[in-house]
Parts: C-alpha cells; structure tokens; sequence
C-alpha cells in the first residue's frame, strides 16, 4: 500500500511480501501460515512483471501457464479472468499457487530475478486462484461434445486430477480411481493444513467433478478391480498416477517400536483422518513431547512442523548431510526454524531404544562428515567411528524417503517396472509396455512435486488423445 | 459444511445395512451392500470401512459374501467408539465409506486333513478360509472357542463346514472347559495326523497355537489385526516382524506363518493408543448417558 504507482522505474518497486502467521501463535493452530497478498498488494506486485517479449517464465513452468497474461490481468485489476487464463493450462492453481517450488521453476527464469528480485509469481498465482474461489465467481467451461471413449484413472492426485481436467474438455467419459476416501492424493493426505488447506482441495475436486469428471473413492486398482477388468468394461485408455506411496524405512534395530511413525503415516493420521482433532475426530495420534524428525525434505518439514502444532516441547530434525544439501524448500526450512524447530545436521540415526513396554525412549545417532560427491553431485556423508551418542525421545517420524506401491504392477500383466519398481514409460507421452495404458508422475519418477507430477498428467492427455483419434 | 456434504454423497453405492444380527452381548453380525467387493472378494480378505465424516477407518475381514445380492458379511466386537457407535446402526443406515477387498486371499490347497481354530470374535475370521478349505476338498477338523458360552458365536455355522467340531469354553460352560490351544494339544498327543493349522484370535491365542505345533512341525497359519489406517501398504502402521524382517499386515498379509511371527512386537504395537480410544469410548458413553 504504501508503494503506489512508482511510474517510470517499475523495477525499483521491491517484491512484495506475503504477509504471515506469527510463529509464536501459528505453532499451536494448524491455520495456513502465509496469508495471501491483499488486492492493492496483488496489483502493485503484477505491475513489477516488465512482460518480456519472450517470457523465459513460461518455459520454467510444467505445464506452460500463461504467465505474463494473467499477471497483466492482475495488474489491471481483472482478478477473475487472471484466474480463468491460469485454468486454461492448470487446473489446480490455488495448490500450485502454494506449493510449487517456484524459486526452481517460473520464478527462476525471470529477469527480473538477474539483478534483483523475481516477481512473485507463486504469490500471484495463489492470489488470482484465491479471488476466484472466494467471491464464489467460479464458471465451468461449457460441457463439449461426448467423443464416445472412455478413460480410466487410477489415482486422484496431481496428475490424475490434471488428465482428467484435460481429457473431460476433449469430450471424454472420464472416471478417477481413488484407493483412498477421499478425493486429492498427496495434496489431502501430505501436505498439512498449515500448508494447503483441504477445503482448496475439495473446491478443485469439485470443480473438477463440475466439469464432468466422474471420482470413485474407496476403489483400489488392482485390489477392486485391475486394469484389464477396466478395459474389458469398455475403458479405451488407462492412466496410471497412483504416486510413489509406500514408506521406506531405514532397516536399523528398533525400527519397529510403538511411538515410531513412517512420515507417511503421521501425516496421513493428521491431515487426512484429522487426528490433530481427536477426539472430536476418530482417528487417534500420538502427541509427543520429544519429538525426531529424520529427513531433510518438505516432507520431514511438514512432519516436524506437524509435531509442534501437536504439542512437542522440543521438535527436531535429523540429517545426515548440511543444511546446504537439504532438499526442503528454503522457506520450508526457514518457516521450521522460526517455530522452534532444532536442526540436528549431520547426524544419523543407528539405531532406536525402547522401554519394556516396546515404546521408543532414544535414539542412538552417529556423528557424520561429508566425504566425495555421490552420483547426485551431493557430498556424501560418512560416519564418523566412535561418535555415537543417545538422543532422549518418545516420538520418531522416519521421512526419508518412498517408494514404488506394487499393487498395480503386481496385478498388471506385461507392465514393465524397473528394478526399484517404478513404471518404465517410453518416452515423455507416458506410454508404457502396454498399449492403452500410459502412466506419470511419482509412479514413473520417484518422489518428485506436485507440479511435475500435473506436468506428467498433462502431456498423457495429449497422447492420449493422440492415441485414440489418429491410430 | 453443505459442499463438503454433497462431496461425500456422490457415489455410486450408498453402502446400506441390509441386516443386523446381535451374535452375543457385544459381538454384531451385519450385512452391507457393497455389490464389486462381494463378487470379487475371496476367503481371507477384508475392508477398511469408515461410518461418517468424522470416522477412523477400521479393518474388518470379510466373513461371508453374496455375489447375487451384492453384499458382504462382517462381524465385529464392540471395544471402542467406533464398534459401539457401529452396534448402534440399523438396517437401512449407510457406511459412508467402504473399501476393499484388501489384503492377501488365503492360500487354499488341498493340505489333507486341516484344523481351524476361532478363539472369540475370531471364529467369523476364520470361518470363510474354514469353508473354502472344506470346498477345496480337505477333511476340516474345527475347534471354537469363547470366554463363556454366552459369546460363542456362529457354532451351528461353523458345524455345517466342518467334518468335526470341538467346542471349548475358559469357564467351562460349554463344551471342553480349557482353552482352545488345549484341545489342539489333546489331538496332537493322541497322535491325530493334522497337515496344517489356522489359527485366528486373540494374539496370546494365536501365540500359544504356534507354540504347541513347532514342536511337532506343524504348519499353523494366524491371520494378524494389527492397526491400520489406508490398508493399501502406504502407512506402515501395520508393520510386523516375521523371520526377522518387517511386513506389512494390510499388503504383505494378514496371513503369516505363525511360527516366525514376532507376536510380543504385534501385542505392544496394538496397545499404541490405548489410552486414546479409552478417552474416546469414555466420552462417547458419556454422550449417550447424557442424552
């Protein structure tokens, strides 16, 4: 607000800041931490985009969101078709908005970004997609003529929420396959309240079901029905984005004690099942006192940060390199650190004690040092002999990592997995070693983002399409 | 809270109660609807059913099914919330949430001469894998057992399924007075040919039946319940160990080999949220006593 109109020298305008949660309230409430620009904000952040004639943010982004054009929208105060020109390319823009890694993506390539600061392009997305959903001034695209092909998706997240958005405004009869109850994937089991409220979610799901899509929860493929059951059913296509959703575990003694979680299952008890509610809510969570985090990525942020709001006096995190080589987001990092979180770097756990009751009382870490660049370019660490020492505890989140879910490839006959079981596609388009059947996101790469999982979606539905109308 | 009403309604099934039959004091049968589970499901498998909004899901073995009719039988013991609400639906009431069918089918083979054991409400859990043995043409030597004999359930039923059946009750009040593992040790003694035991109940149950038939090499399948939240091998809350390596119960199972099973870590890793479901249930039964 006080930056108003500075005319000629746009680029002098600093970038805007989101305004925030204070950490000292937001530790015991799971509300969202940013708080979103305010409209007079949005517009003097818009107004810093210089509208390059070969916007370099466009090619930053997975799923080629007009990116000049609905930040000049926003510029000119016209909030609602900002928000209709990202729907054009993305259909979760109010996600993307929060949880894109921007600063590696759109945001990266912006110029303005080589001598000072990029514009907030997450901020602005978030906004536009915000402004949209609360003045209710929602529209669904006019229904398209039925092609007569049906498609089946496995998977309700990013990028079987993206195909389907896809494939229903090409006319298709397109129904999600979702295991869970409930209808999002990573985004409503993952990723925390504080991060991405879960009514966003179920506002694009809706608006997705609007559009034509047809969601079957509580439908595990493989398990309910397999992919050739489908096909025989009449399904023309089949795609598969059921994510990379089982948890791995470390494999050291103890491992198995009460009070340790897979970060997986502490956040899906938490965001999915509510437990931060219990008991208004059924499911129950362990709410503990001292609480070990082991990760360095969005997820252990998510996770320890999750403890915290749950009630931990002291919340920490385990990594076994430095805070150089974390693959959380900075801001992830940096929003723990402003809560209260500890950093325990280069430490790794060995191995966990427990009581007689079998319930986890410390875990025994050993000191590391970062010795040569592994195949990832990142130091590997190296323990370090003798330096063992105990860590008091009565929670463990293990967050390093998932892995491929076999139930698919497992009841899918000539599906080709590679060795750590993910689904070997043939090129970009998703194919895989079956024909009709094509697959994206974590399933294909390993744990990656949301947005590269839509991106994976979206070029699926283009070879799909392809597929179906050209062979 | 009207969208997110309308979010949850539009399914295809409505998961209806189409029968509910109290078994003993705190044991209830139901029938739902829930037509692809009941034609694709096999002996062994089970749901994850969650009855509202606010709902845990709960893993529950698929005890019967009709694929004609479209339902499935569970049966279930009232021993918190979630149960006691449950034994308070009719039929006619829905489930907001069933998923399935989950978990490994059991191995059915024409093993001989098999003994299926049901210690409490695990008599409806091994009453289909008990069924589809005799189907599979075993000679199907059956033992049930209960604390008293007002909580035996489904005798007559697991009589017509089995070439004999043996009855034993803790208090002696019904049929043999001992426990169930004691009526095993009984034919073993007598020198009686058994090629493999099933053996489903309480984990002290299931451990004292391994222990009686390592000795003698018998095979003794146990079916675990540990806790679980998606069923579909994404949380881990199931994990047990079995020959020393970690499973998944819900993906892995629930059917392991009883003699490899680690049953101290499955009966600590159960008493994870004791004290949680103890508050709920205790608030709930306040609820009701209030109203």
């Amino acid at each position: 607000m006080e930056t108003k109109e500075p005319k000629e020298k746009k680029e002098k305008v600093p970038r805007q800041k989101m305004p925030e949660q204070d950490p000292q309230k937001r530790v015991s409430n799971f509300e969202e931490v940013p708080l979103g620009y305010s409209e007079e904000t949005a517009i003097t952040e818009a107004k810093r985009c210089i509208q390059c004639k070969k916007p370099g943010c466009i090619s930053g982004c997975p799923v080629d969101v007009k990116i000049p054009e609905f930040i000049q929208q926003i510029a000119e105060g016209n909030f609602i078709e900002a928000a209709r020109t990202l729907k054009e390319t993305n259909s979760l823009p109010a996600v993307c908005g929060r949880v894109c890694p921007q600063e590696d993506q759109c945001e990266k390539q912006c110029v303005l970004g080589k001598k000072g600061e990029s514009v907030a392009i997450g901020r602005l997305e978030r906004f536009a997609a915000d402004y949209e959903r609360s003045t209710g001034n929602v529209t669904v695209p006019p229904k398209v003529k039925a092609n007569g092909k049906k498609i089946a998706i496995a998977g309700a997240g990013p990028a079987g929420l993206t195909i389907a958005g896809d494939l229903v405004k090409l006319g298709y009869d397109v129904t999600i396959f979702e295991a869970l109850h409930k209808a999002g994937g990573v985004l409503v089991y993952g990723i925390p309240e504080f991060r991405l409220p879960k009514a966003i979610v179920e506002a694009e799901v809706e608006y997705l079901r609007k559009m034509g899509v047809k969601i079957e929860t509580n439908f595990v493929i493989g398990r309910t029905k397999t992919i050739d059951e489908l096909f025989a059913e009449g399904y023309n296509a089949v795609f598969i984005g059921v994510g990379a959703g089982a948890p791995v575990f470390m494999n050291i003694p103890g491992e198995n004690l009460s009070g340790i979680y897979s970060a997986n299952e502490y956040l899906t008890r938490s965001n999915l099942m509510k437990a931060y509610l219990f008991p208004e809510y059924d499911t129950p969570i362990v709410r503990g006192k001292r609480v070990a985090v082991v990760g360095g990525g969005n997820v252990a942020m998510d996770s320890v940060r999750t403890a915290l709001r749950l009630g931990a006096e002291k919340a920490m995190i385990i990594y076994r390199r430095t805070e150089v080589e974390m693959p959380a987001r900075k801001e992830e990092v940096h929003h723990a650190r402003e809560e209260g979180v500890d950093f325990l770097m280069l430490t790794n756990p060995v191995e966990y004690i427990g009581n007689d009751a079998g319930w986890v009382t410390g875990v025994k870490c050993i000191k590391m040092e970062l010795g040569e660049p592994d195949a990832s370019g990142r130091r590997s660490p190296v323990p370090i002999k003798g330096s063992e020492f105990v860590i008091d505890v009565d929670t463990v989140v293990v967050a390093v990592g998932t892995m491929a879910n076999p139930i698919v490839p497992a009841t899918t006959p000539g599906l080709e997995t590679n060795k750590r079981g993910y689904i070997i596609t043939k090129d970009e388009s998703g194919l895989t070693s079956r024909a009709g059947i094509y697959a994206g996101g974590d399933i294909v790469t390993g744990s990656a983002t949301v947005i590269l999982a839509m991106g994976a979606g979206r070029k699926a539905a283009n070879a799909i399409h392809e597929y179906l109308f050209k062979k | 809270m009207d969208s997110l009403f309308l979010y949850n309604c539009r399914r295809e099934t409505l998961n209806r109660i189409i029968e509910k039959k109290d078994l003993s004091e705190n044991v209830v049968q139901m029938v739902l609807e829930a037509p692809v589970i009941a034609q694709k499901r096999k002996a062994g498998q089970f749901i994850i059913l969650k009855i509202d909004e606010k709902g845990e899901r709960i893993p529950l073995t698929i005890v019967d099914s009709d694929a004609q009719a479209g339902t499935i039988t569970i049966i279930f013991q009232v021993v918190g919330k979630t149960t006691a609400v449950m034994a308070k639906m009719k039929a006619g009431d829905t489930i907001q949430d069933i998923q399935g069918p989950l978990g490994n089918p059991t191995e059915i083979e024409n093993y001989g001469r098999v003994v299926c054991i049901g210690g409490g409400v695990g008599v409806g859990v091994v009453y289909p894998l008990t069924a589809a043995l005799k189907k599979a043409g075993n000679e199907v030597i059956s033992i049930i057992g209960s604390r008293t004999k007002d909580l035996l359930i489904l005798e007559k039923e697991m009589g017509a399924i089995s070439d004999r059946l043996i009855v034993a009750t803790d208090d002696g009040s019904y049929g043999f007075h001992g426990f169930v593992s004691q009526v095993l040790q009984e034919m073993i003694d007598k020198g009686e040919k058994i090629d493999r035991v099933f053996a489903i109940g309480p984990v002290p149950m299931m451990k004292v039946i391994s222990d009686v038939t390592r000795p003698h090499g018998i095979k003794t399948i146990v079916s675990l319940n540990s806790i679980m939240v998606d069923a579909t091998g994404m949380c881990g809350a199931c994990r047990v160990a079995v020959a020393g390596k970690t499973k998944f119960a819900c993906v892995d199972g629930p059917e392991f080999d009883g003699h490899e099973v680690d049953f101290k870590l499955l009966a600590d890793r159960l008493k994870m949220y004791c004290d949680q479901e103890r508050q709920a249930y205790e608030q709930h039964k306040c609820g009701c006593d209030g109203n």
